[in-house]
């Protein structure tokens, strides 16, 4: 294995963040209808990242969910049981636009899992999705509306997207 | 975290990590529960079977809600209305279920051992819901669940379990799972329900009532199960309960923070007085709750595959 290279730097990661942030402004015009809802681990951490910077676009609070979507998981039965991370849903979706924020975006199934696990709470307007990294390999006819940057990948190689962590900066890696 | 078993036989053979990993579950289930769509995916074309060949009202009606909560198909299975009147065999009762391609069979039997003996015999997944005197996992875990929830950790707790811990597999199932999590258990009752083998399982034991509770953080109280006695082990109900049930006098000599808890069906008037088991201090009614949620959390863990949990 050879060493990761890294896609995305700290610098870049927020550069990526604002300009999406600016794209789901300019797509939705009643910033009030908006909610983001992250996919945890990392799509969470995105989200409030994402809700700050529209807040300020839009001067008025940006509501962020998280929403645990492995109970809706297609695959539940061909691995280990996936650690459930809690879901926090502080507002009714119905009615608004959801735009769902994930980190890596890969197979699509995911995304599928998490319309799914969306529908459990409430019926939304529209769901739109914004990820970091578009890295393909798509299973399911699904695609993103916002993404932060492109990566052609092989599929055996990994996408990590390291946010947070203490003594590390923010980065985003290919490892082969 | 992670959970690589197949089946849920017993507490004694779980690593700490392993019953850490169901409590974290737990609680997530307990959220879902919470929810206006209290209905998850998770089990979606698995079939739940339910083979209670002793009488269980609250832990079957518990599992069968766990199963339905989770998408899973659950199919009732009692011992009045089965095959083993007409003599059929327990392996021959599951190699049928099986037949019928039941992918969970929940089983309550009389007998010690009776789901680790299927567990040998059939495909399916075995889940232990009571086998005799000896282990009733489930109830452990709701258990150590609900006092993680309450007392916000396990480790260094004292909880005293008192009643008839002879012929309770409650009783040996929490002590397992209890003394894995750290916490100091006191067994007390009845010398003769109360033997001084326990000690052998890492807890102590006292017979004296008052001591026991003194400083409790938990008062764990259990059914004298008279259909497991073969003959009389004291010397009557009315002297068990005015030496050993839980009454306000007593209970005014335990520290004001000590909760009390029960398995069901409690007993009023026997080990627990009838206004003590709706007080504020009671999580008898809770632990209904957190049972469900903990029998998710089994389903959904025993559900996994093999390898790692990573997902693409």
């Amino acid at each position: 294995m050879s060493d990761p290279a890294v896609i995305l730097n700290a610098a870049a990661i927020q550069r990526a963040l604002t300009r999406i942030a600016h794209e789901i402004a300019e797509r939705n015009e009643v910033g009030a209808e908006v909610v983001l809802v992250g996919i945890p681990l990392v799509g969470d951490q995105l989200a409030f990242r994402l809700g700050k910077i529209l807040s300020d676009i839009w001067k008025l609070p940006v509501p962020v969910g998280v929403l645990d979507v492995s109970l809706h998981r297609d695959d539940l039965d061909q691995r280990a049981a996936p650690t459930i991370h809690p879901t926090v849903m502080p507002f009714d979706v119905t009615g608004r636009t959801v735009v769902l924020v994930d980190d890596v975006f890969f197979t699509g199934r995911t995304t599928r899992a998490a319309m799914d696990a969306l529908n459990d709470f409430g019926r939304p307007k529209n769901i739109q999705l914004a990820v970091l990294v578009d890295r393909g390999h798509r299973q399911l006819p699904v695609r993103a509306d916002f993404v932060g940057k492109n990566v052609p990948t092989a599929l055996a190689e990994k996408v990590r997207v390291r946010l947070d962590t203490p003594g590390r900066p923010d980065e985003v890696v290919l490892e082969k | 975290m992670s959970w690589n078993r197949k089946h849920l036989l017993d507490i004694e053979s779980l690593s700490v990590d392993e019953i850490v990993t169901v409590l974290d579950t737990a609680r997530a289930f307990k959220a879902v529960g919470e929810r206006a769509i209290k209905k998850v995916p998770a089990l979606r074309g698995k079939t739940v079977v339910n083979l209670f060949i002793e009488p269980s009202t609250r832990t079957r009606i518990s599992f069968e809600l766990a199963a339905q909560r989770l998408t899973a198909d659950i199919v009732n299975f009692s011992a009045d209305a089965s095959s083993f009147k007409k003599g059929e065999t327990l392996k021959d009762t599951a190699r049928n279920l099986e037949a019928l391609n039941a992918d969970f069979i929940v089983i309550r039997h009389s007998a010690s051992g009776a789901p680790h003996f299927l567990s040998r015999v059939v495909n399916a997944s075995i889940i232990n819901a009571g086998d005799g005197a000896h282990e009733h996992p489930t109830q452990a875990l709701l258990d150590a669940f609900t006092i993680r929830e309450h007392k916000g950790k396990i480790a260094g707790l004292n909880v005293t379990i008192l009643g008839d811990i002879l012929y309770s597999r409650v009783a040996r199932s929490n002590i397992w799972a209890l003394t894995k999590l750290g916490a100091k258990v006191t067994l007390c009752g009845p010398s003769t329900l109360v033997p001084k083998t326990f000690e052998q399982m890492g807890c102590r034991v006292t017979y004296d009532v008052d001591e026991a509770l003194r400083d409790a953080d938990i008062i764990h109280l259990l059914r004298i199960q008279h259909e497991r006695q073969r003959k009389t082990m004291f010397p009557g109900i009315g002297e068990y309960t005015s030496l050993f049930g839980l009454n306000p006098a007593r209970l005014a000599k335990t520290r004001p923070d000590a909760l009390i808890m029960h398995p069901g069906p409690i007993n009023r008037g026997v080990e627990i007085d009838s206004e003590i088991a709706d007080c504020g201090r009671s999580l008898i009614l809770e632990q209904v709750t957190n049972g469900l949620a903990a029998r998710m959390a089994v389903l959904f863990l025993l559900n996994g595959g093999k390898g790692p949990q990573e997902v693409a």
